[in-house]
């Protein structure tokens, strides 16, 4: 049915569209962030040592682009919650929709948000990251795409998991955010205390911090075949979980 | 010619036995009414006839096909409206019926229907803003769209004020004169009376009787009340010794005479041939409230 999921999606999109909060969340936050940090960095005078200097030229965007995954994957989360309990799953479940249909649909409308929030994100920062459509950005966006797919996995494994609507959201918020502290976003992972590491090694965000950097410095995507790997494995792994856990009402 | 047939289906949830031993058909082209107070099964039967539950025991046909096995086939032909489901809050009636109907490879004219359901001025009104009557109204349009031939109807009413119940009556009969057969579940018996052709009696997960109001009644409770106003002092002797009357009293110039069903003829005899003086006279029909209570012994509540 590529027509039923083509049609939901682009009704959701319209939907989503039309709430005013969500598209403040989802891209307004994003976009203002990218240009008050980019303000900040750039108009100090300051000579940075070399550490500052990566993290403002590289480690700023891929910050802002995991951070729109992550709200990303949350807002997911909510949307779940609310449909389930108003009984707008189990409506368009006793429809002949497929049911995977009606939950890829909702990963399309997060996946169009996400390059519609990187598109003017880098468009509103490109005073200070002077990018343009080049091979670079797709890739930067294919890899931000591919992230964002493995992290939306998570979060229907959260939707799933959640006792209430009310919890899905903190619930999500406490799983997804510490990850990045631990993401190498900060510290490079090899710089970190041995027990640090390995739990680095285990959270996905991990291997999306390495993918997104890696494109964002112009990187060939075979290079990060690992951090692929994992992302795919984290993905069909939470698909296959929450196919089997998630409840429509 | 039965569209459903259902025959000793059990569901439990954990402890809880929602269903237990159920059966009953229903005719094509009638309206079935499940009537029964809250958490009696009605919804869990009506979701297991709709495919979207499965009953741990029993067998269900509709239209021919088991629902559970056969829902791709099935959904074509039936409409479902699920109780306490909504919308998306900002969905626009028109989107929504435009975007059901582009499930189903056969469907009716969305805006035909919206037009016939009272709501083609609102078709690009967001659903957060439709008023109760009219989020029903839009749900019976998308219940509608694919031209079904069984249309369940879960609680269609329930919250709705008086006038805007009335006018939902009107549209399901409605669908009934369009032929298509009407499966509804209420709580509410002056509904289930109305509207219904034949009503089964949930009670507690069980069927306790499936038949026409009026026979239901008939069979359950047979007596009448006769209300006689008359000043005549004789009057209340007069009606005691008639054979059909069970029990009489009175208030005032009020005499109220109880009896089984031929007690109305007999009364309304006695009057003329005494020639009594009736300034009023009304008569009190058991309704499915009574026969509720005195199948189970307890009133069904709302
Ligand atoms: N998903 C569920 N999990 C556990 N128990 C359930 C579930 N659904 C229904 N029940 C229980 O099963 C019983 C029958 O519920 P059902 O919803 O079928 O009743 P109902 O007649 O439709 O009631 P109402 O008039 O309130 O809609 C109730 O005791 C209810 O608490
Ligand atoms: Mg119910």
């Amino acid at each position: 049915m590529l027509k039923g999921l083509w049609k939901l999606t682009w009704l959701e999109i319209k939907i989503f569209l039309r709430e005013p909060l969500g598209v403040i969340g989802s891209i307004v936050i994003p976009a203002v962030l990218f240009l008050a940090l980019g303000r900040i960095v750039t108009s100090r005078p300051v000579r940075f040592s070399n550490r500052l200097t990566d993290f403002v030229m590289v480690g700023l965007p891929v910050f802002v682009s995991v951070m729109i995954a992550i709200s990303t994957a949350l807002s997911l989360v909510t949307i779940m919650a609310i449909y389930r309990e108003g009984g707008i799953l189990k409506r368009l479940r006793a429809t002949p929709l497929r049911p995977h249909t009606i939950l890829a649909a909702h990963v399309m409308v997060k996946l169009f948000m996400t390059l519609v929030t990187l598109a003017i994100v880098m468009a509103v920062g490109a005073r200070y990251y002077p990018v343009t459509v080049d091979a670079r950005f797709v890739s930067f966006a294919g890899a931000l795409l591919f992230s964002t797919l493995s992290i939306l996995g998570m979060g229907f494994l959260i939707a799933s998991l959640a006792p209430s609507g009310r919890f899905a959201q903190p619930l999500g918020s406490l799983i997804l955010y510490p990850m990045i502290g631990l993401s190498g976003l900060f510290v490079p992972v090899e710089e970190m205390p041995d027990a640090m590491q390995r739990i680095a090694s285990a959270l996905p965000l991990t291997y999306a911090v390495s993918l997104l950097r890696g494109a964002w410095l112009g990187d060939a995507w075979s290079l990060h075949m690992g951090d692929i790997g994992v992302l795919t494995v984290v993905f069909i792994a939470c698909s296959a979980l929450s196919a089997r856990l998630f409840r429509w009402q | 010619m039965s569209v459903i047939q259902v025959s000793g289906i059990s569901k439990r949830y954990g402890r809880t036995v929602a269903l237990d031993d159920v059966s009953f058909e229903v005719e094509q082209g009638e309206i079935f009414g499940l009537i029964g107070p809250n958490g009696a099964g009605k919804t869990t039967a009506m979701e297991c006839l709709e495919g979207i539950r499965v009953p741990d025991r029993g067998a269900i046909s509709v239209l021919g096909v088991d629902p559970w096995r056969g829902l791709r086939a099935l959904q074509h032909r039936i409409g479902v409206q699920l109780q306490e489901a909504q919308l998306q809050k900002r969905i626009k009636v028109g989107e929504a019926v435009r975007f059901w109907a582009s499930l189903y490879p056969r469907h009716m004219d969305g805006d035909q229907l919206l037009e016939q359901l009272g709501l083609g001025d609102r078709t690009h009104v967001w659903f957060m803003s439709l008023s109760g009557g009219q989020k029903q109204r839009l749900f019976i349009a998308l219940a509608l769209i694919n031209d079904p031939e069984v249309v369940f109807l879960d609680e269609l009413t329930t919250g709705l004020d008086p006038q805007a119940r009335r006018a939902i009556w009107e549209l399901v009969r409605g669908i009934r004169q369009r032929g298509k057969t009407v499966v509804l579940t209420t709580h509410m018996m002056e509904e289930a009376e109305k509207l219904c052709d034949r009503v089964a009696i949930v009670e507690r997960g069980r069927v306790i009787d499936v038949d026409t109001p009026a026979r239901l009644v008939a069979r359950h409770c047979p007596n009448r009340t006769v209300l006689v106003t008359t000043d005549d002092p004789s009057a209340e002797a007069r009606f005691r010794v008639l054979p059909q009357v069970d029990e009489v009293s009175r208030a005032e110039s009020v005499i109220t005479v109880r009896g089984r069903d031929e007690v109305v003829t007999a009364v309304i005899q006695c009057v003329s041939q005494h020639r009594i003086h009736v300034t009023g006279f009304h008569t009190e029909m058991p309704t499915l409230e009574d026969v509720f209570l005195t199948l189970t012994g307890h009133r069904i509540r709302n």
